[in-house]
């Protein structure tokens, strides 16, 4: 993407007439959000299925994408992970172009269905991912770490089950356990605790806020489920293509005077009904 | 956010994503040899039916064996073609339609990796399968060869190279496995009809023979003919086993081209 360096000078323009130019530059890497969309717009066939979105995403923490489905959430996370095509605007990943080749050893994603070799078994399936993803390691070190991400999505008794004879809850966790390997800085997940039981969801739940909290690791989940936007540090509420709200669970609802995000997701939906209507009115 | 994490010593470690990564390949072709391996069904069916048929054939043509060397040595060449190319169409069209694509796509593995470790992995098979039909025609069904065994082997190899390229090729056009396998009367049964293995290419109408001059199977049963016939190498062979390695290795090509990172 050409669009580095002239962001580059207008950001140092920008320091420059507030008067902070005095600030020794911080090191792009560790200023830089994990995720950063100016404009960022996708057309899929004849639809526009994102529409100039422009937001941020930032590190370590969790930031839930939530909104009916079919509004454009899973198609923001492929842009993202850079599987994307026709995606035009600015669009950073931890201060890199999206696709950018250094990225794919930096993020973890997990698909809307999972993406796994049913005639594998899940240890075989894990062996294989890690083998793509750091292929010099010794085989001591991976299997260490195969051990490690099964515990997380707790599989461990199913290690040496064919993935296409588990049930559709533990194929998707194994799918999750392929994206924890390698420890990612950045995990994409689409919607990876659809169709789990309320107790399995829970835990889930605590081991994403135990990786954003113990690695640093920012993560990005979308749901179409309102009560896991609870869970989560920051949200982006999405519908037909556009950010409706970008703030924490509590603005949110402070903010809408709701009670829960369901709530305030709806009043927000009514306003910008309302918005739309005038415009037309007006015109 | 004032907190920067450092990450740990396990951090994903950058490695080249450019040309071949030859441990990534390796493990591309152990996975889908594993994937096979839980399918024995498949294994069985891709190493015994080429050998039933030339059973078979052997005594259909029972009065007369030199229609047999002449068929069942171009056989050997067509067997590993056409299974490789079902296989292969099948197993990448399932890697697209499972969501496994677009994974390893988004994860360091080079399109050429993933082609590589296919070719390895089927390629492996193809031997075998060739192995098992060469030997079972030349020793036990009186397959009469002039030339060595070893190179009517090597010919089925290349062709084997072919069919595993073709199937990668046209599984990017099939969107079910419906349509992939209707693929395999599309692209396979016309160079069957004009390799030459029902009539000599030059008894052909000239049209047809211009046609199957520009096939690549038709070079892979001339190869096959030319071992039968003569006792060495001759630069026929040759120029008849670089035309399908090179059209092997053109096609693969192509089908790294149809491997996308970013779809829509």
């Amino acid at each position: 993407m050409t669009t580095l360096l002239p962001r580059s000078i207008i950001h140092r323009m920008m320091n420059y007439s507030e008067g902070r130019s005095a600030d020794p530059p911080a090191a792009p890497e560790v200023r830089s959000p994990a995720v950063r969309a100016e404009g960022l717009t996708v057309v899929r066939g004849p639809r526009t299925v994102l529409r100039g979105l422009d937001f941020t995403v930032p590190r370590g923490q969790i930031t839930g994408l939530l909104g009916p489905s079919g509004c454009g959430k899973s198609t923001l996370m492929r842009s993202i992970v850079g599987t994307q095509a026709k995606v035009t605007g600015t669009l950073e990943v931890l201060g890199s172009p999206a696709g950018h080749p250094t990225l794919r050893t930096r993020i973890g994603y997990v698909t809307q269905a999972p993406s796994v070799y049913d005639d594998l078994t899940v240890r075989q399936n894990l062996d294989y991912f890690t083998a793509i993803l750091a292929p010099g390691r010794p085989a001591s070190d991976r299997h260490h770490e195969i051990d490690q991400v099964l515990a997380d999505v707790d599989l461990t008794s199913h290690a040496d089950a064919l993935a296409g004879n588990l049930s559709g809850g533990q194929r998707s966790r194994v799918s999750l356990a392929v994206a924890l390997l390698g420890t990612p800085e950045v995990l994409v997940l689409d919607e990876p605790t659809v169709g789990l039981d309320p107790v399995l969801r829970r835990d889930l739940w605590t081991l994403f806020h135990s990786i954003a909290a113990d690695r640093g690791a920012t993560l990005l989940i979308s749901s179409h489920v309102m009560d896991e936007a609870e869970r989560c540090h920051r949200l982006l509420l999405m519908r037909e293509g556009e950010i409706l709200a970008d703030d924490t669970p509590d603005a949110l609802r402070t903010r809408t005077g709701s009670e829960t995000v369901e709530a305030a997701f709806l009043h927000l939906v009514d306003e910008a009904a309302t918005a739309a209507r005038e415009k037309e009115t007006t015109r | 956010m004032s907190t920067t994490t450092t990450t740990t010593g396990t951090a994903r470690t950058p490695t080249p994503t450019g040309a071949l990564n030859a441990s990534r390949t390796a493990a591309t072709a152990a996975r889908v040899l594993r994937q096979l391996r839980h399918d024995p069904r498949t294994i069985a069916m891709m190493i015994l039916i080429p050998c039933v048929m030339l059973f078979l054939l052997r005594y259909v043509f029972d009065g007369s064996p030199r229609t047999f060397d002449n068929i069942g040595a171009s056989l050997l060449g067509i067997f590993p073609l056409i299974t490789m190319f079902l296989v292969t169409s099948i197993a990448t069209l399932r890697e697209r339609t499972s969501g496994t694509l677009e994974r390893l796509l988004a994860m360091p593995l080079g399109k050429g990796d993933l082609i590589a470790g296919y070719a390895l992995a089927f390629g492996t098979l193809a031997i075998i399968q060739s192995a098992l039909a060469t030997g079972l025609a030349v020793w036990f069904l009186g397959l009469d060869v002039t030339g060595s065994p070893w190179l009517l082997l090597l010919v089925a190899l290349l062709d084997a190279l072919l069919g595993t390229a073709l199937g990668l090729f046209v599984s990017a056009f099939a969107a079910s496995e419906f349509q992939a396998v209707q693929f395999m009367p599309a692209v396979i049964f016309p160079q069957l009809l004009l390799c030459g293995l029902f009539t000599p290419r030059d008894n052909m109408h000239p049209a047809l023979e211009a046609i199957s001059d520009v096939l690549p199977m038709s070079y892979a049963v001339d190869g096959m003919n030319e071992v039968l016939k003569h006792t060495d190498m001759t630069a026929n062979f040759v120029r008849d086993a670089l035309i399908v390695a090179g059209c092997a290795l053109l096609v693969l090509g192509l089908g790294a081209a149809t491997l996308r990172r970013r779809t829509a």
